[in-house]
């Protein structure tokens, strides 16, 4: 199987609540914040070398997996990462994230997947900074192809995916036929929720929890891997965002910290002061 | 001029959704700058029961698609014909369920129409509309504007309160289901493995007690009681979920579900930014927990610094003595 992953350069979500706003009030200043690859499309890489391994040999692709990412040449950081813990190739698609909305996003990864022919398009389900949630939608309809977003579980079958979705109130299952689009949630990366053909023959095979780590070595072969760079025109002809951001801010913060000793102060306070019981 | 459209949202029973009614008042909110009207198009095997339940909220039209495929829903079957309707209007609105956040950006991409995602406003200035938008888990919000001659959104239900019924009666329209696409073809619903709750539903219930990774096995044979005396839903942190010691659906934060109830409890919960960005709406936060450094007590109206497994109990027992 081939597998487009598209990943994304974040600033550090873990320390979000430290980006800033510019003095204009017209842009998001994340000067300080380390950048980490959005952590959904980290779940959507290890999802795709889970499917493209047969777990007695895990160094062994059975199949590709190309890494992409729209970003400007500071992102090849983040493919020689991802083609440290085993993806094969890398594309860069030269862009600066303010010339980008998601409708352009699709259109470009489209237009790599025309070129790519991969048998499944594997995203995050949504980008942290951006909270927009509407990549891996777009380009399944753009393609015609089927989609499964939030998966939380990837079954490969013969020509078709498996997928468990996480919905409100519950797990909606979905057969789709490749080729296919699927966006992952958070659970994708627990011991048993990704099987390629070849894993899930082995009785009893689990993955390790979570993304896996590149060795060093690795990370300095990934160095001789390939990475492509296309310009954006090349994908999207004159095509622009449609997205105009006027101004940001900051949310109010709220005024907590109040302590109380017990439980009997903290429903007495509850019942009399916030009138909430 | 333009008008609205807001795309209804069914339960398996073929009832609509109270997620519906959140994209309602959106789509009322969106009016002034559109200059319209609003109708809502309802998709479903049998669309009696919801026409006559959305008749109510002074929709222009209330339209309905009905066709025996529509009962089990698929982003691939419903987007064609959202799109078809939807052409006609200058926004297509929903709520940012799940069933909202997996179909609209696929109707978005059919008519090449930008889209914002989970907005918590939308207002008008100079005669468009503006959508604000929490982003960086909600640590900023964005207010953008889209430059397509049809929009779409949908909206976060917690900061939308549902609409309320106005009277009169919209007439109900039907109109014909859109040619199948290639993907629909190409995909099969399997299941939907409903998690059965007595509870009220997270996105809609005023009291939320949630639970974190200090609950270890012991989160329900803790919790519930508390929520029962209560009358509240169960919530969980990612930590919790991860550890497996509540179901996914549980999960409260940036992507999990966004609540603001009145009265939030964090019991066993330290305040991860991820977490918080789900439930920093919320009226009153209570948090229990039992490391006074914990962020959360930065964000809690009401600290308690204890250990969970004795102040929960007592807490019940207070809650008991008062009831």
């Amino acid at each position: 199987m081939k597998v487009l992953v598209a990943l994304k350069r974040v600033a550090d979500p873990d320390n979000a609540n430290k980006v800033k706003i510019s003095p204009q009030g017209d842009a998001v200043d994340t000067t300080g914040l380390e950048w980490k690859t959005n952590p959904f499309d980290e779940y959507a890489l290890e999802a795709a070398l889970r499917l493209t391994e047969n777990g007695k040999t895990p160094k062994k692709r059975e199949g590709e997996v190309v890494v992409v990412t729209l970003a400007p040449k500071e992102g090849e950081t983040m493919l020689r990462a991802a083609l440290a813990t085993g993806a094969d190739r890398a594309i860069r698609v030269e862009a600066n994230d303010a010339d980008l909305d998601g409708r352009l996003v699709a259109h470009a990864l489209k237009a790599l997947v025309a070129a790519e022919k991969p048998d499944l398009v594997l995203l995050g389900k949504q980008a942290v900074d951006g909270d927009s949630n509407q990549v891996g939608q777009r380009l399944a309809e753009l393609l015609d192809w089927p989609m499964a977003t939030f998966a939380a579980t990837i079954k490969e079958e013969t020509g078709a995916l498996l997928v468990g979705r996480e919905v409100d109130g519950g797990v909606a299952t979905l057969r789709v036929t490749l080729p296919a689009v699927v966006t992952v949630d958070l659970r994708i990366v627990a011991p048993t929720s990704v099987f390629s053909k070849l894993s899930q023959a082995e009785a009893g095979f689990k993955h390790n929890e979570g993304v896996r780590f590149a060795p060093l070595p690795a990370i300095m072969a990934a160095k001789k891997k390939p990475l492509e760079v296309k310009a954006l025109a090349e994908l999207v002809g004159d095509k622009q965002s449609t997205t105009k951001y006027l101004k940001f801010e900051r949310p109010p913060q709220r005024s907590g910290g109040a302590k109380v000793k017990d439980v009997a102060e903290l429903v007495e306070k509850l019942a009399n002061v916030s009138k909430v019981i | 001029m333009s008008d609205a459209l807001v795309i209804a949202e069914l339960s398996e029973d073929g009832s609509v959704k109270k997620a519906t009614l959140s994209a309602i008042t959106f789509a009322k909110r969106a009016l002034p700058a559109l200059g319209g009207s609003f109708s809502i198009l309802i998709l479903g095997a049998n669309s009696k029961t919801a026409a006559a339940e959305l008749a109510g909220y002074g929709a222009a039209k209330v339209l309905t698609c009905e066709d025996a495929s529509f009962a089990k829903y698929t982003a691939e079957n419903f987007t064609p014909t959202v799109a078809e309707v939807g052409k006609a209007f200058g926004l297509i609105v929903a709520t940012a369920t799940t069933f909202g956040k997996d179909l609209l950006p696929r109707v978005a991409a059919r008519l090449d129409a930008a889209y914002a995602g989970d907005c918590s406003a939308v207002t008008s200035e100079g005669g468009k509309l503006v959508y604000k938008r929490p982003m960086f888990a909600g640590n900023v919000f964005g207010y953008c504007t889209l430059g397509t001659p049809i929009q779409v959104a949908t909206a976060r239900q917690s900061e939308f309160e549902a609409a309320a019924v106005s009277g009169g009666a919209s007439p109900v329209e039907s109109v014909a289901k859109a040619a199948p696409s290639g993907a629909a073809s190409r995909v099969e619903f399997v299941s939907l493995e409903a998690v059965k709750s007595e509870r009220p539903e997270l996105t809609e219930a005023s009291i939320i007690v949630s639970g974190g990774r200090a609950l270890k096995e012991k989160f329900f044979e803790v919790l519930e009681p508390l929520a029962s005396a209560l009358g509240a839903a169960l919530g969980a942190s990612r930590a919790a979920v991860d550890a497996g010691y509540a179901p996914g659906d549980f999960q409260v934060g940036q992507t999990g579900k966004i609540v603001a109830p009145k009265l939030y409890f964090a019991i066993g919960i330290s305040g991860a930014i991820q977490h918080i960005a789900g439930m920093k709406g919320s009226k009153v936060i209570v948090a229990i927990n039992k490391d006074p450094e914990a962020p959360i007590f930065q964000l809690a109206d009401y600290g308690l610094v204890a250990d969970l497994f004795t102040a929960v109990p007592a807490l019940i027992a207070e809650l008991k003595k008062r009831a």
